[in-house]
């Protein structure tokens, strides 16, 4: 990514000459105020909305004849945002109706994918019978079914309680230890972001920018105890002051109109 | 036995509260209806109101036997129009919501042109749509149709443009094709809104086919109950014109619980409004 900006019709300035690089595999999180447009720039990085100016390039797969298949990306929003009319299974199974494939294998990808977030036996639920992390645990087991290469969470935990956030946490670092896509997560804490990142990419807002990109240090595969360690809680201290400052900091750039 | 006796405990003042509000859902409105035609069966025998201006509730019930086999025979040519009208407007309506979404342009150009359709007196284009549709059950048909499709149209219109922001951004992610958006995410979220405009539609269906078969009159056709109606009223036979108003009001009540059954079962699983309170 080269110089992403992106400015609303409103003429609001997002994002302001972002230079990102994401490298496979890694778990990189796009921390900072609300406000400062991470959720903008990963709705670009997903393509669902275009720059206004500067460049995204997604090196992924592609097929022959050029595009990239579908299902390549998994994305997770804030809400479960899921279908209300359908169950578990159902809202699971969405992508590959979407994508157009439809099997005996796609049903049992779909049947391990809920085992895996640990929803076995609420297949046939239907969402409102659901508590809020149950129903975010259908909607990563959604994000993940097709396998993607890149995973995007934008602040997918920022409406559930604290403990259920933890458990949530734990669950997403073993789904990506086991298959290790690249993640980009969206979050405004600064807790989680150490705990489950290899790279924090510091944000500030009007306009958006990136103001540090700091690589976390912490052994993997990362459990629980980590919460507790010194370590954790010496970085978790040093980005929450990285983060004041930049806040503190004036804007470099002038407000457009 | 103090654990025992838990167990049994627990779940009897919840069945109790749901029997307790089910009773009084049918009860309250029933005690208020008996109230009210005592009292008139009271003010009509205390005040000597002759038959032909305000009957008794017990000899409008004595007419409704008597009378009943031929005022049965005219509410089925009613309710054939009203049905009829009614599936018009569910198919018709609903498809024409259907193209307004597709097409914005169509939606922008023809919506006014219902709108007007709608807010013109039946009343008033009836005696045209019977001049120009020779066919008498057709013309009261089409007439029964212009009062009840607009609720359909404008509803459905609505809940096809309703579809979740982010989970359209999610059909996209995955290159949804229109046909698997509309299928899987537009026509889900529209139903709700369909089968409220239907319910009202119900209602309107009924209207609508009573106005039409009085502006009609007979016209050689089979008498409906509007009909039936009206010619009670010239020959002063007023305890057989309230039997006759006495039965379109229950069709219609049918047809707005058939109707409220047929949303219920459809959306049972997840919408908010086919799921009782006591049940959370």
């Amino acid at each position: 990514m080269r110089g992403v900006g992106k400015r609303f019709t409103s003429g609001v300035t997002a994002l302001d000459g972002i230079d990102l690089d994401i490298y496979p595999g890694e778990f990189l999180s796009l921390l900072g105020p609300s406000g400062c447009g991470k959720s903008t720039l990963l709705r670009i990085i997903a393509g669902l909305s275009e720059p206004s100016s500067g460049l995204r390039r997604l090196l992924l797969a592609k097929d022959r004849a050029g595009h990239m298949p579908a299902g390549r990306i998994g994305f997770v929003f804030q809400d479960p945002t899921l279908t209300p009319w359908s169950t578990v299974a159902d809202n699971v199974l969405l992508p590959f109706r979407l994508i157009g494939r439809v099997g005996p294998a796609e049903r049992e990808r779909v049947a391990a994918e809920i085992c895996s977030v640990g929803l076995a036996g609420f297949e046939r639920t239907y969402p409102r019978q659901l508590s809020g992390g149950m129903r975010m645990r259908v909607s990563i087991a959604r994000a993940l079914v097709t396998d993607p290469d890149l995973l995007l969470l934008d602040e997918p935990f920022a409406a559930l309680d604290e403990i259920t956030r933890m458990a949530l946490n734990d669950d997403l670092l073993r789904l990506w230890d086991n298959r290790r896509p690249t993640v980009v997560f969206v979050t405004h804490s600064v807790f989680e972001s150490v705990f489950l990142s290899t790279r924090i990419a510091l944000m500030t807002r009007r306009p958006g920018r990136i103001v540090a990109d700091v690589p976390v240090e912490l052994p993997q595969p990362r459990r629980r105890a980590l919460r507790t360690s010194p370590h954790y809680a010496a970085l978790c201290a040093t980005i929450s002051e990285q983060l004041a400052r930049a806040m503190a900091e004036p804007s470099h750039t002038t407000e457009r109109k | 036995m103090g654990a025992r006796v838990q167990v049994f405990a627990w779940p009897n003042p919840t069945i109790m509260r749901r029997l307790r509000i089910r009773l009084w859902r049918i009860a309250a409105p029933l005690t208020v209806g008996a109230v009210l035609l005592t009292l008139w069966e009271i003010v009509v025998r205390v005040e000597a109101i002759p038959p032909y201006i305000l009957p008794g509730p017990l000899l409008i019930a004595a007419t409704l036997w008597t009378d009943g086999p031929s005022l049965m025979g005219s509410l089925l040519v009613t309710l054939r129009i009203t049905l009829a009208a009614l599936a018009a407007a569910a198919v018709l309506g609903g498809g024409i919501a259907l193209l307004f979404s597709l097409s914005r342009i169509l939606a922008l150009s023809l919506f006014p042109y219902a709108v007007i359709l709608q807010v013109t007196p039946i009343v008033a284009i009836a005696p045209l749509i019977i001049i120009w549709v020779r066919e008498p059950f057709l013309a009261l048909l089409v007439c029964a149709w212009i009062v009840a499709f607009f609720p359909v149209v404008a509803n459905t219109t609505v809940g096809l443009n309703s579809a979740d922001r982010n989970l359209l951004a999610l059909f996209r992610l995955y290159g949804a094709s229109t046909g698997k958006t509309l299928r899987y995410l537009k026509l889900p979220t529209a139903l709700p809104y369909f089968l409220a405009g239907l319910r009202i539609s119900g209602g309107l269906a009924l209207i609508g086919a009573v106005v039409a078969e009085f502006v009609a009159g007979t016209g050689g056709a089979e008498t409906g109950l509007a009909f039936r109606i009206l010619e009670a009223g010239y020959r002063l036979a007023i305890p057989r014109l309230f039997a006759a108003l006495l039965l379109l009001s229950l069709t219609g009540i049918v047809i707005y619980l058939l109707l409220d059954l047929l949303s219920r079962r459809l959306l049972r699983h997840w919408h908010e409004s086919a799921i009782d309170a006591e049940e959370e």
